[in-house]
């Protein structure tokens, strides 16, 4: 099915538009009309499904699922609630919030956090499109690792007290019994209109993300020659892998806008971990979302903070560049 | 419509100053008029008030400090019952 495509972008580019495959520019727009024409066809459909199973999923449920559960399985749950439930980032403030006065720890909250903008639906679809299910898998293990580990970290050094005054008031005089477990069913014509309600939110959303992805991707890819990364930023670069995170800093986008980017980046022969862990540091450690958490973080925790996940990034890095030439030739 | 002596209705409208909520608030103002409601739309963007409303997810929507929406921009149809009732 997913030759269609293929087929599409042939016929625009070299039939309907007369360019050569042989062309840098031919081979760039091929590339660029194939991958956007299918992503954003499997977008529209996976989005939808996938919004149709976990209508009846919010925010409220999950904390009272993580409420009062034991610290490892929270860390764990919370991770991976992050990654599944809708959610976005311009509520961090409040979940954070709803969650800290529940007396959830920290620590939990934070795993939900830190994956949250790591992994979603989106994400998968096009690591799963791009880049095939193995390193889809690895991908969806090592967001989840970070978020796991990132909450341990942050509760061992007591992050709690490094809270805004008012937040960390919220978290001592926490009600638990103040959360009531309720369960909403829905109807198929609900679930219908939360996925249609999804789908244009989402899609509305990344639409110019996948075009700008993709365009850069396509621009990597007919422009930089073949094997050039792996010559100048290849395995023996120790130092390729904190300056891939240092750049994806000042970098600010999601997952949507930089996945296509990652293709382009390691079939022109980037080392995975390096990939891995520029694209990690673009999505989640961003200027934008540290300035919200000011608000209910004091500096000192921010900057723990940020250079835990840069740290984690460039473990991350240097773990896959050393595994990864087994992992894809496996 | 508007019955003689009734208060204005106060609707506030939580969040973060993000998109979502500029029209969310739009909305509540527009179909407010339309509905020859008399209406004040506040934003609330102090995340500690916006914790004493329990709120986790925004835009959040608040009349006459009774929370009746979270989560979204609200449906048209939504709007006006809560224009309608009370």
């Amino acid at each position: 099915m997913l030759d269609s495509f293929t087929l599409l972008a042939d016929w625009l580019v070299y039939d309907l538009w007369g360019l050569s495959a042989s062309t840098k520019l031919g081979d760039a727009l091929h590339f660029f009309i194939e991958d956007t024409t299918k992503i954003f066809a499997l977008l529209v459909v996976m989005i939808y499904l996938i919004a149709l199973l976990r209508a009846s999923m919010n925010v409220e449920s999950v904390r009272s699922w993580l409420v009062g559960k034991s610290r490892f399985v929270g860390y764990l749950m919370g991770s991976f609630f992050g990654a599944v439930t809708p959610f976005c980032s311009c509520s961090s403030i409040p979940l954070f919030l709803g969650f800290t006065s529940a007396g959830i720890p920290v620590g939990i909250t934070m795993s939900f956090l830190l994956t949250s903008p790591l992994i979603n639906e989106v994400a998968i679809v096009l690591l799963g499109s791009l880049l095939g299910w193995k390193f889809t898998l690895i991908y969806i293990a090592v967001g989840i690792s970070v978020g796991v580990i990132g909450g341990i970290f942050l509760d061992l050094i007591k992050a709690e007290k490094m809270l805004q005054p008012f937040a960390a008031k919220a978290y001592i005089e926490a009600k638990q019994a103040a959360v009531k477990r309720e369960r909403r069913r829905l109807s198929l014509a609900q679930r219908h209109q939360f996925a249609k309600d999804e789908l244009v939110d989402i899609f509305s959303r990344v639409w110019k993300w996948v075009i700008v992805g993709v365009g850069l991707g396509a621009a990597l890819h007919g422009f930089v020659p073949e094997g050039w990364f792996a010559q100048n930023l290849g395995q023996g670069q120790w130092w390729s892998v904190p300056a891939a995170v240092g750049l994806g800093i000042p970098l600010y986008s999601n997952a949507t806008g930089v996945i296509p980017v990652m293709e382009s980046l390691i079939t022109k022969g980037l080392p995975i971990g390096t990939t891995l862990a520029f694209c990690m540091s673009t999505v989640a450690a961003s200027f934008p979302e540290f300035i919200l958490l000011k608000q209910v973080m004091q500096w000192k925790l921010l900057a723990i903070l940020f250079c835990l996940l840069l740290f984690a990034f460039t473990l991350v890095g240097w773990i896959f560049n050393g595994v990864g030439l087994f992992l894809l030739a496996a | 419509m508007i019955e003689e002596g009734r208060d204005m209705k106060i609707i506030k409208v939580l969040g973060s100053g993000c998109t979502k909520c500029e029209k969310t608030a739009e909305i509540l103002t527009r179909l407010a008029a339309e509905a020859g409601v008399d209406v004040t739309v506040i934003k609330e963007t102090d995340p500690a008030a916006i914790m004493g409303y329990g709120v986790m997810s925004t835009p959040a929507v608040v009349i006459d400090e009774q929370l009746v929406h979270s989560g979204s921009i609200p449906h048209r149809a939504d709007v006006e019952a809560w224009l309608a009732s009370a």
